[in-house]
């Protein structure tokens, strides 16, 4: 293993993140808040209790996932999919490094930032609503499995990408949809039948839904089930990477 | 002395059966600068590119100091320094910095001190807090290959390093490449200026149409392409060159109207002011002098040609 190499790129990839520090963390902190204000007070306060918990304390694990979710994906598909665009790839290609060390590099920076970001949301909140989280380990694994496993499927994405269209589309058209229709911002128990079954086959749902009971011990689907899921989309990542990996593809010509 | 990159029978064929390379087989010796003269789409880029691990080879093999490229691959591209031909370079990041990471890839410990010496090397280390987009277009160039010295390599491959760089740097950029050498760097470069190998390549080879047509001491090489040709156009028709004039190189125009002289550019004479004192003194009235120097490209294509005729050589499809 080239420690030294993965180092390299994880703090390179990181630096960009701090030299843009305003963007990376501004953005999502000011529109967390927005949410907060809108769903938590100004609408939240109409709305009864869910489950047992106010409204604004209920979306919070749902906004967190929605940020780490979006963020991981963006951040790593960027960072991987910049180095093709501007040329820089090729230095990857020669240096004496393994795939498997470009991928721990850049997916480890990308799920890292995700983190941090998550990490700075949930700070945020504790200013606008009350709440306790009952099991903080779990939180703390939900939130670092999510983190790793989308930033995986935003490396794929980078990859895969051929114009800045390729890399905005399936986040904009497959995971934002996901991510809302997950069980973001009400339980799932609150919708019709058929749409409580539709959502089942939202992966999402069992993210959104472990991370909760994290949080409040309460939830739409079995704990187990969560992991499960999770575990499942972190084993596809893992072997579409490796797929790359042998055949070079859309990498290596 | 020893060879520090050994090419055998490499071949190269891209998706939809493009041969980008139809079965190269070289030999660098270590410290020599070895110039790959050919036009554009000749196979320079892909060559490069595979042995330094950017595409994959369709068939043959390649060892870098001995260890092969594929199954030995660590160690075969630490050796190895690429310069690209695009400048390739995140324009927000500082020289420094993007130097730093190059050299951290390759699994090099961080080292200030060397990168302080490449850059001053470079005539960079004033500017090493730059951002590469304040830099000029020859500056950045240094900035690359910075890059590819970061990890000290024995070989570096500069593909096309003065393509579209003035007159100036271009020299600039010859004296860096004599500098490399007498440190004991291998260099490969690649180029379709033929100057440019004139000036700084103890050996030359010939790369056209995917296929290596020649590997020549410069020497050798500059002699054959160093021929000129006089033509003397004459006011009235010969029958036969005038006795007189007679020599082998010089010989009568299809058209009878002109007489063909060939020289070598660089010979201590050409021969030409006796030649034009001959033909005065044969009494011919000169109509006009035209001189002619076959450029690269026509030479490339001659030696394609004969490539294609060479006997028991397989098609090119």
């Amino acid at each position: 293993m080239n420690w030294t190499a993965i180092r390299s790129i994880f703090f390179f990839e990181m630096a960009r993140f701090f030299r843009t520090i305003a963007q990376s963390f501004l953005a999502p902190v000011i529109s967390t808040s927005l949410y907060f204000v809108v769903f938590g007070a100004a609408i939240g306060s109409r709305i009864q209790e869910v489950e047992g918990i106010s409204y604004g304390a209920f979306i919070v694990p749902g906004l967190i996932m929605l940020t780490v979710i979006t963020q991981s994906i963006s951040n790593a598909s960027f960072g991987i999919y910049f180095p093709k665009f501007i040329g820089t790839f090729s230095e990857l290609l020669a240096a004496p490094i393994s795939f498997l060390e470009i991928v721990i590099g850049y997916v480890g920076a990308a799920a890292t930032k995700a983190l941090i970001i998550g990490a700075i949301i949930l700070f945020t909140a504790f200013f606008f609503v009350d709440f306790s989280i009952e099991h903080p380990l779990a939180m703390l694994a939900f939130l670092v499995l999510t983190s790793i496993s989308f930033s995986l499927f935003g490396f794929i994405l980078g990859i895969w990408a051929g114009n800045f269209e390729q890399l905005q589309i399936v986040p904009l058209l497959i995971v934002t949809p996901l991510v809302f229709l997950g069980g973001s911002f009400y339980s799932i128990s609150m919708l019709p039948p058929v749409w409580q079954t539709i959502s089942m086959f939202n992966p999402v749902v069992y993210l959104i839904s472990g991370f909760r009971w994290a949080f409040f011990d309460t939830a739409d689907v079995p704990i187990i089930t969560s992991l499960l899921a999770i575990g499942l989309f972190t084993g596809i990542c893992l072997l579409v990477i490796g797929w790359i990996f042998r055949t070079g593809w859309r990498i290596r010509q | 002395m020893p060879n520090i990159v050994e090419i055998e029978d490499l071949k190269k064929s891209y998706k939809g059966g493009f041969e980008a390379l139809k079965g190269v087989s070289l030999d660098i010796r270590e410290g020599e600068i070895l110039a790959l003269l050919g036009p554009n789409g000749a196979g320079k880029t892909t060559l490069i590119s595979t042995v330094c691990g950017i595409t994959t080879a369709t068939s043959g093999s390649v060892k870098v100091g001995g260890y092969d490229i594929l199954s030995d691959y660590r160690a075969a591209r630490a050796m190895i320094g690429l310069v690209p031909q695009e400048i390739n370079l995140e324009p927000f990041e500082r020289v420094i910095n993007t130097v730093r990471f190059s050299r951290g890839l390759f699994g090099k410990p961080r080292d200030d001190a060397a990168l302080e010496q490449v850059l001053r090397q470079l005539s960079l280390w004033d500017k090493k807090d730059n951002q590469i987009r304040e830099l000029s277009g020859g500056m950045k160039r240094r900035v690359l290959i910075a890059k590819a010295l970061s990890h000290d390599p024995r070989v570096l491959f500069l593909d096309e390093p003065t393509a579209g760089v003035d007159v100036e740097l271009r020299k600039d950029m010859w004296e860096i490449v004599a500098g490399l050498k007498a440190s004991g760097v291998t260099i490969i470069l690649t180029t379709h200026y033929i100057e440019e190998a004139e000036a700084i390549a103890d050996r030359v080879g010939v790369i056209a149409k995917g296929e290596l047509m020649l590997v020549e001491d410069k020497d050798k090489l500059m002699a054959r392409m160093g021929q000129k040709e006089l033509e003397v156009q004459l006011d009235e028709s010969l029958v036969e060159v005038p006795a007189a004039l007679q020599s082998d190189a010089l010989r009568l125009c299809d058209s009878k109207r002109a007489l063909i002289y060939t020289y070598d550019t660089r010979a201590e004479r050409t021969g030409i002011t006796s030649l034009l004192a001959g033909v005065a003194k044969e009494g011919l009235t000169l109509r006009d002098l035209v001189t002619r120097q076959s450029s690269l490209e026509e030479i490339f294509v001659n030696l394609v040609h004969d490539g294609d005729n060479k006997p028991g050589k397989e098609d090119a499809a």
